[in-house]
């Protein structure tokens, strides 16, 4: 029976299983550490379309066939997709899914949209609401660019602390019939938000937040992170790593052995140049596909906390000076062995 | 577990924090490569300048072509996506001359161009450069006014 625990995780008693997970990311992606994992690496940064928002739509479109084909399904038989992005108006989003034909519930995390549209799907696969549910979300370096900084073209220094957004994306059906890969449960995040305006550190206005989920979760779930064979983050980065840590020690838990960061994971920044790591809905999602889940699926990890993060802001509150609020979103995955 | 960093104490203390643990470019090194390519780009309009003068021309006028040609080389080189790597690696030293101001006109140019030549490249062709143009304007109207007031006191 699906049960609430604490204030904010849901534990799934209904099974839910995530039966595909697909990813398409760039070229600078695609020649990061995990390049070889990745389902399709596409070269041309446009992708074949027009504008850097229609290449984002297509990856995303890409993805989304790829995980339905892989599921061993058709687009008619989703039920329903959770789907998202980083621009206004989830612009990538709209018009990616304008051409699949299917229900849609447009999100809006930032960053951490990948945890959001996880946990909305699993909610409604173990409501009983939906026999295939997809969870999607995507981004674009110069597609963010444009919308939260600079033109691409303009001559500036990023500080070390900067992120880099990846290219790409990720996109999982999830459904009742057994797979390698079980939900269990979700904790929902809150807005944390500890005062920070700056927009290029976004690793340390995210970890608040995480700290926060990660501590609730624990709580909410009463494990210690030992039970976890891994926590893994968005898109915190170097900087954002080292303040988690330090934020966790002071509540007592100590998840150094067990964490990693999805920003961290995708580009080798001593090579790429990418400073604090890589960042974006689609990291988060692209990473966890391509990566994460093969390695549940396998066995070789049992039981992932997998919690994507997010910076709340727009460009008008930080034209106007506000703070960037952080959330994270975690999802519980665990490996189901397979029966002969 | 928080206050939610709404205590204005405890926000300015997790601020101090980070900005204690987040890695910084170093100062020294970025001063001694904006030196260095801003002096580049500062020789090379001085050699303009003074070819343009032993070709005859006087000294206003062969300052405008040295304007006019440092800014068509910054532009083709935001065209060419040579500039912005270059600025990675000097900062200031690019961004200061007049090759900058080029290079924050040229970009956005080059970015809206697929919304159109008004709604895009003309209403956003000046998102950058913009606040140059406006202050620069109004400051410069302002020692106007200074100056006219000086020259009455004479």
């Amino acid at each position: 029976m699906n049960e609430r625990k604490g204030h904010q995780s849901i534990s799934f008693g209904e099974e839910v299983y995530i039966i595909s997970g697909a990813s398409v990311v760039g070229k600078k992606e695609g020649e990061g550490p995990l390049g070889p994992c990745f389902d399709e690496v596409e070269k041309d940064p446009l992708a074949g379309a027009k504008t850097w928002e229609q290449a984002e739509s297509t990856l995303q479109h890409r993805a989304a066939v790829r995980a339905i084909e892989k599921a061993g399904i058709k687009n008619t038989d989703l039920r329903m997709i959770f789907a998202g992005d980083l621009l206004a108006q989830c612009t990538a989003s709209a018009y990616n899914l304008a051409q699949l034909d299917v229900p849609v519930y447009g999100l809006f995390g930032a960053c951490s949209t990948m945890g959001e549209a996880l946990s909305l799907a699993a909610m409604a696969v173990a409501g009983g609401f939906g026999e295939y549910v997809m969870a999607l979300t995507s981004s674009h370096f110069a597609s963010a660019e444009k919308e939260f900084r600079f033109p691409l073209a303009y001559g500036s220094q990023r500080p070390l602390s900067a992120s880099w957004t990846v290219t790409g994306s990720g996109a999982c059906v999830l459904a009742g019939e057994k797979s390698g890969a079980r939900i269990t449960g979700i904790t929902t995040g809150k807005i944390v938000d500890f005062g920070l305006k700056d927009s290029l550190n976004m690793g340390a206005c995210m970890a608040p937040a995480a700290c926060d989920t990660i501590c609730t979760n624990l709580q909410d779930f009463s494990r210690q992170p030992e039970d976890y064979d891994k926590i893994i983050t968005g898109d915190l980065g170097s900087v954002g790593q080292q303040i988690l840590f330090d934020l966790l020690e002071k509540q007592g838990y100590d998840i150094q052995r067990q964490h990693l960061d999805c920003g961290m994971l995708i580009f080798d920044d001593a090579v790429q140049d990418t400073h604090a790591g890589g960042s974006g809905c689609g990291c988060s999602a692209a990473v966890f596909t391509a990566y994460v889940l093969p390695k549940i699926v396998s066995g070789e990890w049992k039981r992932v906390l997998f919690l994507p993060t997010g910076a709340l802001m727009s460009k008008v509150s930080f034209a106007e000076g506000q703070t960037v609020p952080g959330i994270a979103q975690a999802v519980v995955v665990e490996h189901v062995p397979q029966e002969n | 577990m928080t206050d939610n960093g709404k205590n204005e104490q405890t926000a300015k203390k997790y601020e101090k924090y980070v900005k204690k643990v987040t890695p910084t470019h170093s100062l020294p090194l970025n001063m001694a490569k904006a030196f260095l390519v801003g002096g580049l780009i500062c020789v090379l309009g001085q050699y303009i300048l003074n070819t343009a003068e032993t070709m005859g021309l006087g000294q206003e006028e062969a300052g405008s072509w040295c304007s006019l040609i440092l800014i068509f080389l910054s532009v083709l080189l935001t065209g060419l996506n040579v500039y912005p790597k270059l600025a990675k690696f000097a900062g200031a030293g690019t961004l200061v001359p007049i090759t900058g101001f080029a290079n924050s006109v040229a970009a956005p140019a080059i970015e809206y161009q697929k919304e159109g030549q008004v709604f895009g490249i003309g209403c956003k062709i000046f998102t950058i450069a913009g606040p140059v143009i406006l202050y620069g304007v109004l400051s410069s109207w302002i020692l106007g006014v200074v100056y006219y007031v000086m020259q009455l006191w004479r």
